[in-house]
């Protein structure tokens, strides 16, 4: 309970959401973020990110586990959490007749030690758009208006879902830069997203939801690092798989060809694409549409993906490390301790 | 965007208060029905208008023997109209038309408690209808002789009673609509069954076995009370009933917003 000494600001602990209808939308699910840090969920659409923001932010009773906002209960002890934390909701929630500086001023009366209306305007760049309607504003300002209430009374803790989902990549770089330097002064972020590039560019940690569960969690290289580097290659007419150098020797710990396309997988991109590489410049052939690709984020949640959709088995032959310490507790503190 | 500071003097407001907060959220409710114009109309003018064209009616009656006169029939009936069209229907459009914006799951966002998001939202419409009942109050002592009441203690009871039910019952009401239109048929039933069995026909005139059933509906004994108030006649009997109508009703209402009322939409 106490924060102070770990400086354990958002806690989870084998967290459970049941829906009405029986639906379990989060199945168990444990970790922490220390002061200051930048935590992003992913997941694939349904995978419980909403629903365990949800329960973070103190909306719903879990259906068990625990959870701990600045060491109290989000839900039961809502009066003691919620004028430290600032929640941006995945969809907006403005009544669309208001202004923009009326919506603003209507939150700012309800919230402790808020912004001045015309600070938190321009800190999301709406400063010229006071006046008008919300029903008027891109799908984009009104994601910067609902960042703007989120921002309004300071939090130390600030809770994003999708914060820039709609934006365009100029609104995009400008939230995010926004969010590192909130967190610089020490708020803690936890943020949803499905631009992976934007957990892979902001978080300091992450984790991966699949179905209810935390599929892989640790910072972006720790989960990054389980999965194999990629090249895929059109094998020259007259030339067969067999005729490429042992692969085993180049490094290559998966392999799978598709009629002329061959696809290697492995931990030693260097080596392998050097192998390959001298192989066909001794035989003096052209690989086309060659591609490699170092192991990403993307591989790392495309494979959760691929392991959901039941086609575990086939490219999932060689024994490669699977995915990062599966909702490890020991990782999960690791990390938190940094 | 402009660099974010996080402390600094420039701070506003302090911590804030459930008044404060409810106030905050009031002003913008005032802003919004001041632009939805077909609401306000209904709100406004239906009150005003509705019961002095049931004069002719009224005038009809036979009123002898029950202590009642025309300004007396036509006063609680609409104070009465008051509650259903400036308080109730327009509330349940809100609390709908909140909900499908996601504005009342934001709002439980933040600091305001569940309790102050339905208050807070209620109180425009509420001074409407306070207001509205004290204009009609006049009107009908200038221009129906209704006479000052006799009982005000009762009068003002009534009305308070129903300023608390009435945004509670719209609550519930607004929980079975799944949109902002389906939320004025979901208001109808009641509305038209509290028009034709609390509205304008006074319990004194009414045959029992009706009279009976009707006095159980949640705007009769607000009514009566009204009523009672202003001719006097009320028994501390049949005011002791009303009151315990109208507190059952309220206690009922309030009830089913804790445990029914929707914040989100239906999906």
């Amino acid at each position: 309970m106490n924060t102070n000494g770990h400086e354990r600001v958002i806690d989870v602990t084998d967290l459970r959401r049941v829906y009405g209808g029986g639906f379990e939308a989060v199945r168990g699910i444990t970790f922490s973020v220390g002061k200051g840090e930048l935590f992003a969920l992913l997941g694939t659409n349904g995978a419980g990110k909403t629903s365990t923001v949800e329960l973070l932010e103190g909306l719903a009773a879990p259906a068990g586990g625990r959870v701990r906002i600045l060491g109290h209960d989000p839900y039961r002890e809502r009066a003691a959490v919620r004028p430290r934390i600032g929640v941006m909701l995945q969809e907006g929630g403005f009544p669309a007749e208001l202004t923009v500086a009326e919506t603003i001023r209507m939150w700012a009366g309800c919230t402790s030690g808020a912004r001045p209306v015309q600070e938190a305007l321009e800190l999301v760049g709406l400063g010229r758009r006071t006046g008008v309607r919300v029903k008027q504003l891109s799908g984009g300002e009104k994601r910067r208006l609902d960042l703007a209430l989120a921002l309004l009374g300071r939090p130390e803790v600030l809770f994003l879902d999708e914060p820039t989902t709609g934006l365009d990549a100029e609104g995009r770089q400008d939230t995010w830069r926004l969010v590192r330097e909130l967190r610089d002064q020490g708020t803690t972020v936890l943020l949803t997203t499905h631009y992976l590039e934007e957990a892979e560019d902001l978080a300091d940690r992450l984790a991966i939801l699949h179905e209810g569960r935390i599929a892989a969690t640790g910072t972006p290289a720790e989960v990054t690092s389980a999965q194999p580097s990629r090249i895929s290659f059109e094998l020259p007419e007259g030339y067969f798989p067999g005729d490429l150098p042992p692969l085993t020797e180049l490094g290559v710990t998966g392999h799978e060809t598709a009629g002329r396309t061959v696809r290697l997988r492995t931990h030693e991109l260097q080596r392998t694409a050097t192998g390959l590489l001298v192989w066909a410049e001794r035989a003096g052939v052209e690989l086309r549409r060659l591609d490699v690709r170092s192991a990403s984020l993307e591989e790392a949640f495309l494979q959760i993906a691929r392991e959901a959709s039941g086609a575990s088995g086939a490219p999932v032959d060689d024994g490669e490390a699977g995915l990062v310490a599966v909702a490890s507790e020991t990782m999960v503190n690791k990390g938190a301790a940094k | 965007m402009t660099a974010v500071t996080n402390g600094g003097a420039a701070t506003t407001a302090g911590t804030t208060t459930p008044v404060g907060r409810m106030a905050a959220l009031a002003r913008a409710e005032m802003t919004l029905l001041g632009r939805t114009k077909a609401t306000l109309f209904a709100a406004l003018f239906v009150p005003l208008v509705l019961p002095f064209s049931l004069r002719s009616t009224v005038d009809q009656m036979d009123l002898d023997g029950t202590g009642l006169s025309v300004g007396s029939v036509i006063l609680p009936s609409a104070i009465g109209f008051s509650l259903l069209f400036a308080v109730y229907s327009s509330l349940v459009s809100v609390y709908a038309a909140r909900r499908e914006e996601l504005v009342l799951k934001r709002l439980r966002t933040g600091e305001l408690r569940d309790t102050e998001i339905l208050a807070g939202a209620a109180l425009p419409s509420v001074a409407i209808g306070l207001v509205q009942s004290v204009v009609l109050s006049v009107a009908c002592i200038a221009l129906l002789d209704a006479g000052a009441p006799r009982a005000p203690h009762y009068a003002v009871l009534g009305l308070l009673l129903g300023l608390v039910m009435w945004p509670a019952l719209a609550a519930v009401t607004s929980s079975f609509s799944k949109s902002v239109e389906g939320a004025q048929v979901a208001a109808m039933p009641l509305v038209i069954v509290s028009m034709i069995g609390s509205g304008f026909v006074p319990l004194e005139v009414m045959p029992d076995r009706l009279a009976s059933v009707v006095e159980l509906l949640p705007l009769t004994p607000v009514v009566t009370l009204i009523r009672g108030g202003w001719a006097g006649h009320l028994s501390a009997y049949d005011a002791l009933g009303a009151v315990a109508t109208g507190v059952a009703w309220t206690v009922l209402a309030l009830f089913a917003v804790r445990r029914w009322f929707r914040w989100e939409p239906r999906r």
